[in-house]
């Protein structure tokens, strides 16, 4: 795919540049600067999470189109501890980390789409995607 | 990068002026929280106007730039928050409750100034000596 776009994450210069590579991705497929905007928060917060829980993994953006909608997929790869229950993960203000817990469930009130896999000792997988409609 | 700090009278004005990563947002909530004693100042202001995202890190952070101020007895004021990141904040769930906000600089000023009229007139402001 011509629009695929890796940036590893290792440190925090990382979160950095995912957000900003992924505001110009939307930008580029032509999504509002409100939802370029929403797009960049939602990746800083999984960049964020696999740091903090990962150490090291890789965010994936891609464009995607499904009929006449048009939209951006990110996908946040680790290898790390994995997310025991991931229904908790989701709920808001729970966090095993001191954080604020806010990351997972945050952006997935951001997102149109959202989806977890995990395995515990192997690692998590978040899929995220944002539709654009062709009328905006 | 590092964030500018300015002194302007009895204020402190942080101007970001770029993405900033956490180590710098930690750096600045440092250099604020030293330089409110060095200068004694009473009043902060961060302004964000140039922040195009606001992640739970750095929301975090300016809520602990404002609450160690105040222990330290300055006021803090987070000026600039574009209307879209303010979108993306509140869908994330992120508040900024017990922190004073403003719509720009000359309203973060104005908001600072009376703060410090508050003060003299509860008798707590400090009365400059010649």
């Amino acid at each position: 795919m011509p629009d695929e776009l890796l940036v590893p994450i290792a440190s925090d210069v990382d979160v950095v540049t995912a957000r900003q590579q992924g505001r110009s991705v939307a930008a580029n497929a032509g999504f509002s600067s409100g939802d370029q905007t929403v797009i960049a928060a939602a990746i800083s917060e999984l960049a964020r999470n696999i740091l903090m829980y990962a150490r090291r993994g890789e965010i994936a953006i891609n464009v995607i189109s499904n009929g006449d909608r048009q939209g951006l997929v990110v996908v946040a790869r680790d290898q790390g501890p994995g997310i025991p229950d991931v229904g908790r993960a989701l709920q808001d203000g729970y966090s095993t980390s001191g954080g604020l817990g806010l990351g997972l469930p945050g952006a997935r009130r951001l997102m149109d789409e959202f989806d977890v896999s995990s395995v515990v000792g192997k690692g998590t997988t978040v899929t995220m995607k944002k539709w654009r409609h062709l009328s905006s | 990068m590092e964030v500018p700090i300015l002194k302007q009278g009895h204020y402190l004005i942080a101007s970001i002026q770029s993405a900033l990563t956490d180590a710098d947002l930690s750096q600045l909530r440092e250099a604020l929280i030293e330089r409110v004693g060095r200068f004694r100042a009473r009043g902060v202001i961060v302004d964000v106007t140039a922040l195009d995202v606001m992640d739970s890190f750095a929301v975090r952070t300016l809520r602990d730039i404002a609450h160690m101020a105040r222990l330290r007895g300055a006021e803090t004021v987070i000026v600039g928050i574009q209307p879209e990141v303010a979108f993306a904040m509140v869908q994330l769930g992120l508040t900024l409750k017990g922190v004073a906000t403003a719509l720009d600089l000359e309203e973060g000023l104005a908001f600072l100034d009376g703060v410090a009229r508050e003060r003299i007139e509860r008798g707590q402001g400090r009365v400059d000596r010649a």
